[in-house]
């Protein structure tokens, strides 16, 4: 019997020949990557476990990219940057975004491809759910808490179970308008919030592989949110292309074995899928946008590691050029890098910047996880009485984005663009064709 | 940590994602802090939607009544976020015991062993109230309901469960000898 393709990463971060789903195994961590939410408490468990003397396993291995609370008045949440930096000098780390100064970056997932963190067939642990982002190239990359990430940060490894596999094949070419997050906001609707529980989630076949490389990082990015410990699309010439622009380090690229062991297979054909949205408070409340065009808006939200990368933009530009907003639209980029392209990137002669301001958005913010989480109280476009905000963020469980009188409505930026015309949920292929 | 649990149950139901648990204005707490851990506490499950009107910590209190937390499928679903648990132990919650536990939340549940996960299958949420008494029995993965007498039986919790008699992940590579002891 063969490997799956998490299986062999897994496998060579053990020293081991094969691993089998359910067996408990030290792995070695490449990189730990951890934030402004978590970093402090994670810098506490290791000074207390470790000594306040102690050193980081290894200084290239962790990057600190502080991104949820920085444009705050929140003394709070300054202090805890301060915690960070105060940590990064100590120990002398050369990877770390400060918002202080001009290497601030933004949203840690968008950040650590973008600067040369991920790799394919490395193990990343990051204290953020969605962690699992980065299995969009090759890499085996999971969310972990405080406590076993300065347990990590002591020993660069970590004691996990090996997940069982489900294998989500979609063969075929997605219809104009159907994108990345409307494929795995159906798989989620199809399986369930707790339908991948402690599993791998594997992306294969020839629709995935026509996808582009942030495409596939929207793909992961939620594989958390069918509970699963990672998602995973194997590495192919675009992954290496993106990669070896950003990373001078040599890796391994694994691919699952035609005799790997799955738990699950999924076929799927990419005609069947249509632009969908999960309506609250769940991210499987998963309906096709056609069939809730009665819902209506206060607000449309483009932004966050999942859906504020600078593909996410191009495509809800592509929808709002010499069109006219009706409601609250923010436009959040995820980075200084995806920021600085809204006034570079243009289409038919406007740059996107110019083609959100003509058709009435709220200037474009600060880049940062912003309001995705809610956050604190003056987080820019957080929904603080009972918004109905269509977002292109991740999870609407109650309160998510701030008021628990608020509701929260997962779409891909083409709908959230759509949306944010008419005022209602709609189908953005109106629009497109 | 004694094998048996006992006190009032908070019962709520599936899905219980970690910004119900605490909602992200309250992370900039740093638990690691003692006073900040305590304040975590305080607003332990401070998310739930207002239909719940027994709140789990009551107004004007920092802890709760309630040392059983009883939900169903997918317990602490979300955010990694370790304050969830912590959050929870530091209002004086022992025990979750729920149909099933988001990955995240069961192994940070392990890691600090602020809260015990008790996974179980029969669907406790739906046959008791807020309020009832509880007994968790970890030797014999069982539970009871005091006032019926009833009993179901628990999950084994399988490998994780050196981890926990270890006393947590540091504890547990320091008897295996890889990390040096204290």
């Amino acid at each position: 019997m063969g490997m799956t393709i998490t299986e062999k990463i897994l496998a060579n971060a053990a020293g081991k020949d094969k691993v089998k789903p359910g067996e408990n195994i030290w792995v070695n961590a490449n990189v730990l990557m951890t934030h402004d939410v978590c970093g402090p408490g994670t810098i506490g468990v290791f000074q207390r476990e470790f000594g306040k003397d102690a050193k980081v396993w290894d200084k290239e291995g962790v990057v600190i990219i502080p991104d949820h609370y920085i444009f705050t008045e929140d003394k709070t949440c300054h202090r805890n940057v301060d915690t960070l930096r105060d940590f990064v000098n100590e120990q002398d780390l050369p990877y770390f975004y400060d918002p202080a100064d001009e290497t601030y970056s933004g949203v840690c997932h968008v950040t650590l491809p973008e600067k040369g963190h991920i790799r394919p067939g490395e193990v990343l642990f990051g204290t953020d759910s969605h962690t699992c982002t980065h299995g969009a190239l090759g890499m085996f990359a999971t969310g972990i808490g405080n406590t076993d990430a300065g347990f990590v940060m002591g020993t660069g490894k970590l004691l996990i179970k090996v997940p069982p596999t489900i294998k989500f094949i979609i063969n075929g070419i997605f219809e104009k308008g159907v994108i990345a997050k409307d494929v795995i906001l159906k798989i989620i609707g199809d399986i369930g919030v707790d339908g991948a529980t402690y599993c791998a989630m594997e992306f294969a076949g020839t629709a995935i592989e026509a996808l582009s490389v942030e495409e596939r990082m929207t793909i992961c990015n939620m594989a958390i949110e069918a509970g699963g410990k990672n998602g995973i699309i194997a590495p192919d010439s675009k992954t290496i292309e993106y990669v070896r622009a950003r990373s001078t380090k040599a890796f391994n690229c694994f691919e699952s074995d035609d005799d790997a062991d799955y738990q699950t297979v999924c076929e799927y054909n990419a005609e069947d899928f249509v632009p969908v949205v999960a309506l609250p408070f769940s991210p499987d409340n998963v309906k096709p946008v056609s069939e809730a065009t009665d819902v209506k808006l206060d607000r449309s939200y483009i932004g966050s590691c999942t859906g504020g990368k600078l593909t996410d933009f191009v495509m809800a530009a592509e929808l709002l050029k010499g069109k006219k907003v009706s409601i609250d639209t923010y436009i959040v980029p995820s980075t200084v890098e995806v920021a600085d392209a809204l006034n570079k990137v243009s289409i038919d002669g406007k740059t996107l910047a110019e083609i959100f301001i003509e058709a009435g958005c709220i200037e474009p913010s600060l880049p940062s996880c912003a309001a995705c989480l809610g956050g604190p109280v003056d987080t820019f476009g957080r929904c603080n009485n009972g918004e109905v905000c269509v977002s292109t963020t991740n999870r609407n469980f109650p309160g998510r984005m701030g008021s628990k009188d608020s509701q929260t409505i997962l779409a891909s930026p083409y709908t959230a663009a759509a949306s944010a015309i008419t005022g209602c949920l709609t189908d953005p292929r109106e629009y497109l064709k | 940590m004694s094998n048996i649990i006992k006190g009032k149950a908070f019962v709520v139901g599936d899905n219980i994602d970690t910004d119900q648990i605490i909602p992200a204005q309250y992370l900039s707490l740093v638990p690691t802090i003692p006073e900040e851990y305590e304040k975590l506490g305080s607003y332990a499950l401070i998310g739930l939607p207002d239909e719940h009107t027994t709140r789990y910590i009551a107004d004007g209190e920092i802890k709760t009544e309630y040392s059983i937390i009883v939900g169903g499928k997918n317990f602490g679903c979300g955010s990694s976020r370790e304050h969830a648990p912590i959050s929870l132990g530091a209002a004086g919650c022992k025990a979750v015991i729920a149909n099933s536990f988001a990955r995240i939340f069961f192994r940070n549940c392990i890691a600090t062993g602020e809260v015990y996960p008790v996974e179980i299958e029969a669907e406790l949420n739906q046959e008791i109230k807020t309020g009832d008494e509880i007994e968790i029995d970890l030797e014999n993965k069982s539970v009871k309901i005091i006032a019926s007498g009833k009993t179901c039986k628990s999950k084994d919790l399988g490998a994780v469960k050196a981890v926990i008699e270890a006393g947590g992940i540091f504890d547990y590579a320091r008897n295996s000898g890889m990390i040096p002891k204290k």
